[in-house]
């Protein structure tokens, strides 16, 4: 009982593992492209809670620099991955990424 | 009982924010204030921006409800609980309902941080500013939400355009607030801090409000932010996307009732909470006027009663209109009730005076009053200004705005370097 | 900063955060996907906050819900969802998607009963009064060339959203 009233770090990683399984489950089973970006912006949010975790259970402020920098690169991917949906909209009408395979042969 | 009085007591003499201490009680004391507080505010801002606008435009506007149009506001609050809710056929349901939740949650959300005195606030943030600004960019979604959950073509384009003026005047906002955050650090130790008790600290240190520091370049910074967060609330002259001569109400044509009456008082909210910014980052906050200037125990008694000399005044205005009323049987119910209402704002005023109060309240009356300046300048763009057509809205918001905040702030940081090596080499 | 019933606000968010990544996951129209992630991420950046980083939290704050989800609300509403809400939603590999995410999953409890023993506790208590003026001095001091390197990437990025979304090169 005190293990689960007391807050450590562990508490912290597996809600992060949680998110990650979630994420990579979203990835991987959902035909929807913009459900698919989506579940990849939660893996990269469950990165940010560990770094900061990390960060906090060894007291210097890197890791939360470098979650910073995370998000802003998860900023710019999301960016540039909703251009090219918006690209591939376009010409196919459709958001399935099943139907995303011009080289099949 | 006596442990009662003497922990009221001793909260009411500490010197830290509820928040900063810990002390949940207090915290969610002071939560209930800041909440009444806005609610009387907004409904002021209703009656008063009737009154000014008719007023503006040589009518007298609503007379008739309660003495002068007291009641008004309280009259249309009933009018809109009792309508009925309607939604659009097609509409996302669930979409429809969490829109103006959203709103109203960012609008009031950002007030946690507002320092109405040094120890005034609900909480005292490290990043106080940087979560007003961010708090306050969470009511973009709930716009768009808001137009596309209508399910048609006129909210949906009121809806883009509302949100695309507001994200082109937060980068504006953003560029004007850092330039006044750069001068927060010019002290001792060189670092400056983003918290808005630290802000107004550092200006009562520095000794002069941001806004007259490095003239012309603090007016300037306060310009370019008193004209983004214009645009930032869709108030006249940037309310293109809500006007009703040209998209019959923009994103809420489809809200009826009391929905509708959730997004207009998260927008005199947002109104109230960007106003705070500008008063806190330039305006100094709860400093009273001239404070290095005129300082010295006798000054401060005599800036001591401005809290109680407004109140009698507004108690005097009362009673001069009550001997004006049309002394006719019919009114006689009107005037007996403006009556009570001077008798009820000549008691605050002298209960303002006793010093105990007076000590606690001068600092919240004062930002109070810089924030009631804003108002009132809003009412008045909106009865003097025309509108802004939208490509000439955004035009100015990158064209006009974005290089003049750059420009300020480099040259602020420019000025700031100097300084530093003139005084310490 | 005192704080405050820390238990009960970390499962609170920790619940609030697990139940908008299921959402996201398992709706069929993607505007409600959209708001269960702003709702997680909001619970994420309040996480922040009780791990004492309000920097980050801001950021998190400001940068992905306020823009980032504002980005994917606007291309949703572009693409029009009404025939994939009639689509079938999963794809058909998704047994072995399960399977794959079941042995990851496994993976984790393995690492993580057998190594949680050597994270000690949170012993360092860092001050929160000066967060934002550490982090700036890290990043104007030793992570320089990162930050350059991050602001590259963002203009990078602007140019290639650009460039995909016109209609004609």
């Amino acid at each position: 009982m005190e293990s689960i009233l007391h807050i450590t770090t562990l508490h912290y990683l597996v809600l992060g593992a949680a998110l990650f399984l979630l994420g990579v489950i979203g990835v991987l089973t959902r035909r929807n492209v913009v459900i698919v970006l989506m579940s990849i912006e939660l893996i990269l949010n469950a990165v940010n809670l560990n770094l900061v975790a990390f960060s906090r259970m060894w007291g210097g402020l890197h890791g939360q620099v470098f979650s910073i920098f995370v998000i802003t690169d998860a900023a710019a991917e999301a960016a540039v991955g909703l251009g090219i949906l918006i690209a591939f909209f376009r010409n196919k009408e459709t958001v399935n990424i099943d139907e995303v395979n011009l080289l099949k042969w | 009982m006596r442990e009662i009085i003497e922990y009221i007591s001793s909260y009411l003499t500490s010197d830290q924010t509820p928040g900063a201490a810990g002390n949940m009680f207090w915290a969610l004391v002071y939560i209930m204030l800041v909440f009444l507080g806005l609610s009387v505010a907004v409904i002021a801002m209703n009656w008063l921006e009737r009154k000014i606008l008719a007023h503006m435009q040589v009518r007298l506007g609503p007379m008739r409800v309660g003495p002068h149009g007291l009641l008004q506001p309280i009259a249309d609050a009933i009018k809109l609980l009792l309508k009925e809710d309607i939604m659009p056929a097609e509409a996302d349901g669930f979409v429809f309902w969490m829109a103006p939740l959203i709103v109203v949650l960012a609008a009031f959300t950002v007030f946690v941080v507002v320092p109405f005195g040094p120890t005034h606030a609900i909480t005292d943030m490290n990043i106080g500013i940087l979560f007003m600004l961010g708090v306050s960019s969470l009511s973009v979604l709930g716009i768009v939400m808001a137009g596309w959950a209508s399910n048609s073509h006129y909210p949906l384009i009121g809806a883009l355009r509302s949100s695309a003026q507001m994200v082109s005047y937060e980068v504006a906002m953003g560029l004007a607030v850092v330039s006044a955050i750069l001068m927060t650090s010019l002290n001792a130790e060189g670092t400056g801090t983003l918290s808005m008790i630290g802000i107004v600290r550092a200006q009562q240190a520095q000794g002069e409000w941001f806004v007259f520091k490095f003239f012309p370049l603090g007016l300037i910074a306060f310009f370019i932010f008193a004209v983004a967060m214009v645009a930032e609330t869709n108030r006249a002259p940037f309310d293109l996307a809500e006007a009703e001569s040209e998209l019959t109400a923009g994103f809420h044509t489809e809200y009826s009732g009391f929905r509708w009456s959730l997004f207009f008082l998260a927008e005199y909210s947002a109104m109230i909470a960007v106003s705070s910014i500008a008063v806190t980052l330039w305006l100094g906050g709860w400093l009273r006027p001239f404070p290095n200037w005129l300082n010295g125990t006798p000054w401060d008694q005599i800036f001591s009663i401005f809290p109680g000399v407004t109140f009698l005044l507004f108690a005097a205005i009362c009673f001069f209109n009550t001997v004006r009323m049309p002394k006719h049987p019919l009114f006689r119910i009107q005037t007996i009730g403006l009556a009570g209402f001077g008798v009820v704002l000549g008691l605050i005023g002298l209960v303002l005076f006793v010093p105990a109060v007076s000590l606690r309240v001068q600092d919240v009356f004062w930002f109070s009053t810089k924030v009631a300046g804003f108002m009132y300048l809003y009412i008045w763009y909106r009865g003097t200004f025309p509108r802004y057509r939208f490509d000439q809205l955004m035009q100015m918001g990158w064209k006009v705005l974005l290089p003049m905040g750059l420009g300020v702030l480099i040259l602020t940081a420019g000025v700031a370097l100097l300084q530093e090596n003139i005084w310490h080499p | 900063m005192a704080p405050v019933a820390t238990p009960f606000f970390f499962y609170l968010f920790a619940a609030i955060m697990l139940m908008g990544g299921i959402a996201v996951i398992t709706r069929k129209n993607p505007v409600h996907s959209a708001l269960a992630l702003i709702v997680a991420l909001l619970a994420q950046a309040s996480l922040y906050l009780m791990l004492y980083a309000p920097f980050v939290a801001g950021v998190q704050i400001i940068l992905y819900a306020g823009g980032i989800m504002v980005l994917f609300l606007f291309v949703i509403m572009l693409v029009s969802i009404d025939r994939s809400i009639k689509e079938r939603q999963f794809n058909r590999q998704w047994v072995v998607g399960m399977i794959a995410a079941t042995a990851l999953g496994g993976l984790f409890v393995a690492v993580y009963t057998k190594g949680k023993d050597i994270f000690p506790e949170h012993a360092l208590s860092v001050a929160e009064g000066d967060n934002t003026q550490k982090i700036a001095t890290m990043l104007y001091g030793q992570y320089m060339f990162t930050f350059e390197i991050a602001s590259l990437l963002l203009l990078v990025a602007i140019i290639g959203a650009v460039v995909m979304a016109k209609k004609r090169i």
